[in-house]
């Protein structure tokens, strides 16, 4: 098996992150001023704005560090 | 769709799960591409870096089932069910990364009953191949069950709809890019786990005040301090909620059942074999041990912090309009209580994933099994290696279909589940017996290992059906009448890996043993070990070994 051509499962890691973490940020941002139906404790905290761009950057991190055309070289 | 359901999808959280499904699909789509040989398709090509094979190695063993059961035995039992997370899989572990894991690498074995095969003979291998077989598939349609019947009590989600769409998923990715396949998914859903599961306990200790403060809740709820102690209350039966000793712990935890499952339970060996050369595999389980350290914080702390947050929750059977609730439910609890759009679909997704990196384990290992040490060994021994690649593929499918068949006989009858950790027990306590004694005495025989083996699991099989004949033999088997199942388990699994090696060395006596020429590879003493001399100490395993022991003592003294 060529597994220097194999793309690294870290990227597949760091899109599927960055694409979740998208999305739970826009969500929450979006939950501040639609406030939703059902509230969680601790709603005061915004989890979902924080986790959400920790995901994102991680996801992030991990695209670019491993983008297949770079990880070839 | 039922009304009695834990947690309502928003939109957004439906997108997330859909996701994840696209992705586990596509990446099994764009790696069949690349898996061609048998090695590709059951060894994953022998190239894996330590790090994925280590991963590989935890996720593979961190299903749904483990983060839901282990999170409401820790509503139950308390702190105690960290043993099942450190003294019973960190040193087995390290056992098998720095002693175990030369033997198996160097003799070149696809699995853990060829080995058997080289060291004791088709017998012996053909024995233990057929009941890893029989314990897999039963597993993987238990497994699949429980998760149906978690998605259904969590989501309202049809059973026949969770079964089917998520078994034919992994069918799917295993199918076209074999092992390969099934540990990049692996690694993914170990990280999806994590990421899903990761806020609620950071959330549960900022509302509970800290650690000290859940340690307070705690005493003040169940008025003892024994929930959060590891070993203080094990001096005897009576004195903790799990109703064990601190010698069943020990001896038959530690000893036999976790270091036969972590270092001779195919599911788990399979990722280490993997790896792309001897350093990588011995590496893998080290790192992978440093991992499984952490994983209670994502399973016992979120049962802990239901104690004290979530008072009132009951055994299912106690079920009523007074106590909705079961602890079997704290976990999905938890999420419903802090996880709003967007994060629940995340921690949902992380269930979901951990179901399917346990069965995809399931049944990429059943495959290499069936079609290594059963097909080729005894109905076609000389085709191409094409024809056993494709026996490899329709297995997969095969194996799945069969898992999805005891499913439904689960189903059918429940009673089934209650003999899911007795059956582990018949089939990991005694192959552990006779693997350790194959590696490391060259004077076990080939007729002495088979008979081990065959004996181990039926003495095993016998205690088991004593104690259900006449419960009163508990108090000979468990060494009290105060034992509770899971201490009958840890005890009958010592005594038949204690009576496999008896048979073993007896009848190794009694009969001639494999000249040391063929030896070779297989047993400590006649194996080159390749040299370390070059190595720097941060890139020798003994060195990180020893960091992850020494951390292990010290969180085991903390928690005392």
């Amino acid at each position: 098996m060529e597994t220097k051509s194999v793309v690294p499962i870290w990227f597949f890691i760091g899109i599927v992150l960055l694409v979740y973490g998208a999305l739970i940020t826009g969500v929450s941002v979006y939950d501040l001023f639609v406030p939703p139906a059902r509230t969680v404790v601790l709603a005061n905290l915004h989890a979902g704005i924080w986790w959400g761009g920790f995901l994102l950057l991680a996801g992030l991190f991990y695209t670019l560090r491993f983008w297949p055309a770079k990880s070839d070289q | 769709m039922t009304t009695t359901r834990l947690l309502t999808l928003a939109p957004v959280d439906i997108v997330i799960v859909a996701l994840y499904f696209a992705v586990v699909i596509g990446i099994g789509f764009y790696l069949k591409r690349h898996t061609k040989t048998g090695e590709d398709f059951f060894l994953a090509g022998r190239e894996m870096t330590a790090w994925i094979a280590g991963l590989a190695f935890v996720s593979a063993n961190l299903g749904a089932l483990e983060l839901m059961g282990w999170a409401s035995s820790t509503y139950q039992y308390g702190i105690l069910a960290m043993h099942w997370y450190w003294i019973g899989a960190i040193p087995a572990m390290l056992l098998l990364g720095i002693v175990m894991m030369p033997f198996y690498y160097i003799c070149k074995t696809h699995s853990v009953p060829g080995f058997l095969k080289l060291r004791y003979g088709e017998g012996a291998r053909m024995f233990s191949a057929v009941s890893f077989s029989f314990e897999m598939i039963l597993m993987s349609g238990i497994n699949m069950f429980s998760m149906a019947l978690v998605m259904k009590v969590m989501l309202g989600w049809d059973l026949n709809f969770s079964i089917w769409v998520s078994s034919l998923t992994v069918a799917v990715y295993v199918f076209l890019g074999g092992l390969l396949s099934a540990i990049f998914n692996e690694v993914l859903q170990f990280m999806l786990i994590w990421a899903g599961a990761l806020l609620i306990p950071i959330l549960g200790l900022i509302e509970a005040g800290g650690w000290n403060g859940l340690v307070t809740k705690i005493a003040q709820r169940m008025h003892t301090n024994t929930y959060t102690h590891l070993w203080s209350t094990l001096g005897s039966f009576k004195d903790n909620p799990m109703g064990i000793h601190w010698t069943g712990i020990v001896f038959g935890l530690a000893c036999v059942i976790s270091t036969g499952y972590w270092t001779t339970d195919f599911l788990v060996v399979q990722r280490v074999l993997s790896a792309r050369n001897l350093r990588a595999a011995r590496m893998a389980p080290i790192i992978g041990s440093a991992f499984k350290m952490a994983v209670p914080f994502i399973v016992i702390l979120p049962g802990l912090l239901g104690i004290a947050l979530l008072p009132g929750l009951v055994p299912q059977s106690q079920v009523s309009a007074l106590h909705p609730n079961s602890y079997n439910e704290v976990l999905p609890l938890m999420m419903a209580r802090y996880l709003g759009p967007g994060l629940l679909g995340l921690g949902v997704t992380a269930l979901i994933a951990g179901f399917m990196s346990g069965m995809a384990g399931n049944v990429s290992a059943f495959a290499t099994v069936w079609t290594y040490d059963i097909y080729r060994a005894s109905i076609r021994k000389n085709a191409s290696d094409k024809h056993y690649v494709a026996m490899g593929r329709w297995c997969t499918l095969a194996g799945v279909l069969v898992s999805i068949g005891t499913a439904y006989v689960v189903m059918q009858f429940a009673s089934i589940m209650d003999y899911v950790q007795a059956v582990f027990s018949f089939v990991v306590a005694p192959l552990f017996g006779t693997v350790l004694l194959g590696m490391l005495w060259k004077r076990a025989s080939p007729a002495g290992g088979f008979w081990g083996l065959c004996l181990g699991t039926v003495g095993s099989l016998a205690m088991w059906a004593w104690v259900r004949l006449d419960p009163s033999a508990l108090q000979y088997i468990a060494l009290s009448p105060h034992a509770k199942p899971m201490a009958e388990n840890m005890y009958r699994a010592l005594w038949s890996c204690l009576f496999c090696m008896v048979v073993t060395v007896v009848v190794s006596y009694l009969t001639k043993p494999k000249p040391e020429a063929e030896l070779e590879g297989l047993v400590y003493g006649l194996t080159k070990l390749p040299s370390e001399r070059d190595l720097t100490i941060w890139q020798k395993p003994v060195f990180w070994a020893a960091v992850v022991a020494v951390v292990f003592v010290i969180l085991n003294i903390i928690f005392w």
